[in-house]
């Protein structure tokens, strides 16, 4: 096993299914042999608030906080807030985004606008950038709350750890009664290139 | 058995391994998972108290009775634990009582008022302070934590950060201590009742306990060096331990895992064989004064700042290491918190608002009444602090500015320490207007029981405490409920109490809408807004509820609200704003 660690940023906003998300992936490193660390912030943020969880995996993790400018995958659940968090990536980090905006209270009021084109601008610094319509494509696989898990199926290909580690993890983390869903909300996000 | 965990989960866990027979606590961010997950060991004896005081009480109690005791808090937490923490000092713990309090800090105040240091704590007080670095040594040193405990006669603290709190890592399981005594009475006055003449001698036995702790110190693996390149050598502890390793790997390190009382000798001993020795500790300087006191030359607030967490990167520019450029953030929006839609605070703060009243907010999720746009919270300081600073304030204002002055509090938080202030306020006359929202549950760590809600930590049915008898036998003689999504109710009630020359005290009655059990919360009917009725006044727009939006052609003034049919809760408090009946329900 190489020494290089793997930092992945999950952001978005409260109550989208970020911390089961980061749950199931850190879980999945563990079981694939890696060291792993999760950090994160509760309390406050959950109130509506942008919500960040770093992951990092590799041999030996110190820092549960991904450095500054040290990440090497975005998985943002909402736009802004995937847009937010740019500063924080590599040159040449990858980027799976969640096509969905959710208005921050400012916008709700009409005091301020929602920031246009936002896919556009990401695309421009990040060409390794996949767009995914996370909301439709769980729909179509049977419940809209399992987009956390089509967007972590597309994360999950960017990232070199054998399938079954996946399945095995969701299956311990994820309620039984919405495990089917959950497996194929995985298989159509592993679907996408 | 391998598991990932938080470090409060470990924390959870090290305490069933260690034996703990009794957990108390009062909720707090970042320590409140700590309970939470010693729920799961049936056989620890698990409760949230009213306060930190109190729950600190309870462990001593159970600790002088023989039974291994956890009590965890938040660093605030401390303060009002403070009283009965430093005389504990003096009278060490029960025989096989190992007493372990957990401060769980909050650097960069993510969920805090303010960002104290509890090291400080462990010095004042004079206990030994273990301070771990990540989950496997939650679980490690909260075992450790009792055995020094009983066998140094004193209560020990954890310090643990949010980043260690909240932090997951891998960590190995162990069994519990099943050979642990029996809990029985055993009667020790001269050492348990601390009266002048038996504590005076008791400070000379902590005294020389802390002079043996220090020294064995010295020897304690907890306290770690690491030898790698001797021209740098860093002295460091918790969380702060991982950033250095990440960032400056050929560094030698001393990490401490017990930060109090310091092992000075083996300091003294690092030092001698690094060329230059820097200290890397976040907020205050409490290891760098004490090594520079003891005469050993040492960089560390020079280069790292008091204020604010630590990070990699923060720990990069201090060394003047090499970055990679940063890239300026855009303006964009911001994402504050908010109060849920349907929240029942939201009615109480529109209406103050309405009434220009001065309000003492407190410490809750209606502290969030601040923000626009309700804009309706003037002060916040601690935990129950808007009763007494109302009536500080009327004693002192012009008849006319009297009137404004009205305290909030939650029930968690009256109960908490308000309800004192509202003693004082009627033993003193204070003729100010209480407002007590009571929404069934301890709402901002996450809808924790207490007192008012009728259920235990270990989900019981108990008593719930009347709060408009307690108010009534405190001596209040206006106690009135309201229904706080009615607004009309609402704004009369409070403008009619804030009119009278005499304490007087409203209490809410709608439940927070997160609460989960049966029948507290019921969903209302959702509403909607016909496009046809809707004349883009935007009255509605200003209880701030997150489940409006305004659609609108953005550079142009006229638009229309919408309702998100999936996050309205059905509270209709937008509708009663409405001159255009155009909010009515979905169809």
């Amino acid at each position: 096993m190489s020494d290089k660690i793997t930092n992945i940023l999950l952001v978005g906003v409260g109550g989208q299914g970020i911390l089961l998300a980061a749950e199931v992936l850190s879980e999945t490193c563990m079981l694939a042999g890696f060291d792993v660390k999760k950090s994160e912030i509760h309390g406050m943020s959950q109130r509506g608030g942008s919500v960040v969880s770093h992951v990092r995996y590799g041999k030996e993790v110190f820092s549960p906080i991904v450095p500054e400018g040290e990440a090497d995958i975005l998985f943002g659940f909402e736009l802004m807030e995937s847009y937010r968090s740019l500063p924080l990536l590599k040159e040449g980090a990858a980027v799976i985004a969640n096509d969905l905006c959710i208005p921050p209270p400012s916008v709700l009021m009409g005091q301020e606008s929602y920031p246009a084109d936002l896919a556009g601008k990401i695309s421009a610094r990040f060409p390794d950038f996949l767009l995914v319509d996370g909301q439709q494509l769980a729909i179509e696989a049977g419940n809209a709350r399992a987009a956390n898990i089509v967007l972590l199926g597309a994360v999950s290909k960017r990232m070199h750890i054998e399938e079954k580690f996946w399945l095995e993890s969701i299956e311990k983390m994820v309620p039984k009664k919405a495990l089917e869903v959950n497996l194929k909300a995985f298989q159509v996000g592993r679907s996408l290139s | 058995m391998k598991e990932i965990l938080s470090g409060n989960e470990a924390i959870a866990r090290g305490a069933y391994e260690a034996g703990v027979r009794v957990a108390c606590a009062y909720p707090g961010t970042p320590s409140t998972e700590i309970l939470e997950n010693i729920i799961r060991y049936r056989e620890i004896n698990s409760s949230w108290a009213p306060n930190e005081k109190v729950a600190l009480e309870v462990g001593i109690g159970s600790s002088f009775a023989g039974a291994r005791s956890i009590v965890t808090m938040k660093h605030v937490g401390v303060n009002v634990a403070a009283d009965p923490l430093f005389t504990l000092s003096y009278t060490g713990v029960g025989v096989n009582g190992g007493l372990v309090l957990v401060t769980a800090d909050d650097p960069e105040l993510h969920s805090s008022q303010n960002e104290q240091d509890n090291r400080n704590y462990a010095k004042f007080a004079k206990v030994p302070m273990l301070e771990p670095s990540d989950s496997q040594e939650c679980l490690a040193f909260t075992k450790l934590a009792f055995e020094i405990s009983e066998k140094y006669d004193t209560p020990v603290m954890l310090r643990t950060t949010t980043r260690i709190s909240h932090s997951k890592s891998v960590v190995e399981l162990g069994q519990r201590q099943g050979d642990l005594p029996e809990p029985k009475l055993v009667r020790n006055a001269p050492k348990y009742v601390m009266l002048p003449g038996n504590a005076r001698g008791r400070h000379y036995v902590v005294e020389d306990r802390m002079v043996k702790l220090g020294q064995d110190g010295c020897s304690m693996p907890i306290n770690r060096t690491e030898m790698r390149s001797t021209s740098m050598g860093i002295i460091t502890a918790g969380v702060s331990y991982q950033y250095v390793r990440e960032v400056l790997p050929e560094a030698s390190v001393l990490k401490l895992g017990m930060v109090h009382p310091l092992p000075m000798e083996l300091i003294r001993e690092f030092a001698s064989k690094v060329d230059k020795l820097y200290v890397v500790e976040e907020l205050d300087p409490f290891i760098e004064e004490q090594v520079k006191a003891a005469g050993i030359a040492v960089t560390g607030k020079e280069i790292l700042s008091i204020c604010g967490e630590l990070t990699p990167g923060r720990i990069r520019r201090g060394f003047g290491l090499p970055e990679q450029e940063p890239v300026a953030p855009e303006k964009l929006p911001g994402r504050p918190p908010n109060m849920c839609p349907g929240c029942p605070h939201r009615g109480v703060f529109y209406s103050l608002n309405k009434l220009k009243a001065y309000v003492t907010g407190d410490i809750g999720c209606y502290t969030l009444g601040f923000m626009p746009p309700l804009s309706a919270m003037d002060t916040c300081i601690c935990m129950g602090a808007s009763i007494g600073m109302a009536t500080g304030a009327v004693k002192v204002l012009p008849p006319e500015e009297q009137k404004k002055v009205v305290a909030v509090i939650g029930d968690s938080t009256f109960l908490h320490t308000g309800v004192n202030g509202l003693m004082d306020m009627v033993y003193n006359k204070g003729a100010a207007t209480v407002i007590i929202l009571d929404n069934r549950i301890t709402a901002m760590t996450g809808r924790q029981d207490n007192p008012a809600s009728g259920h235990t930590l270990m989900d019981d049915p108990t008593n719930a405490v009347d709060l408009h008898m307690l108010c009534k036998a405190i001596g209040v003689k206006h106690v009135r409920g309201v229904n706080p999504h009615d607004l009309d109710e609402c704004q009369k009630a409070i403008a009619e109490e804030m009119e009278r020359p005499e304490t007087s005290v409203i209490i809410t009655n709608q439940p927070c809408v997160l609460i989960k059990r049966e029948g507290v919360f019921v969903k209302g009917g959702t509403l909607a807004v016909e496009p046809d009725s809707c004349s883009g006044c935007r009255a509605c727009l200003k209880i701030g509820c997150p489940a409006i939006e305004w659609v609108g052609t953005p550079g142009e003034k006229k638009g229309k609200a919408h309702i998100d049919p999936l996050l309205c809760n059905g509270c209709e408090v937008c509708r009663q704003l409405c001159k255009f009946n155009a909010i009515q329900e979905a169809k």
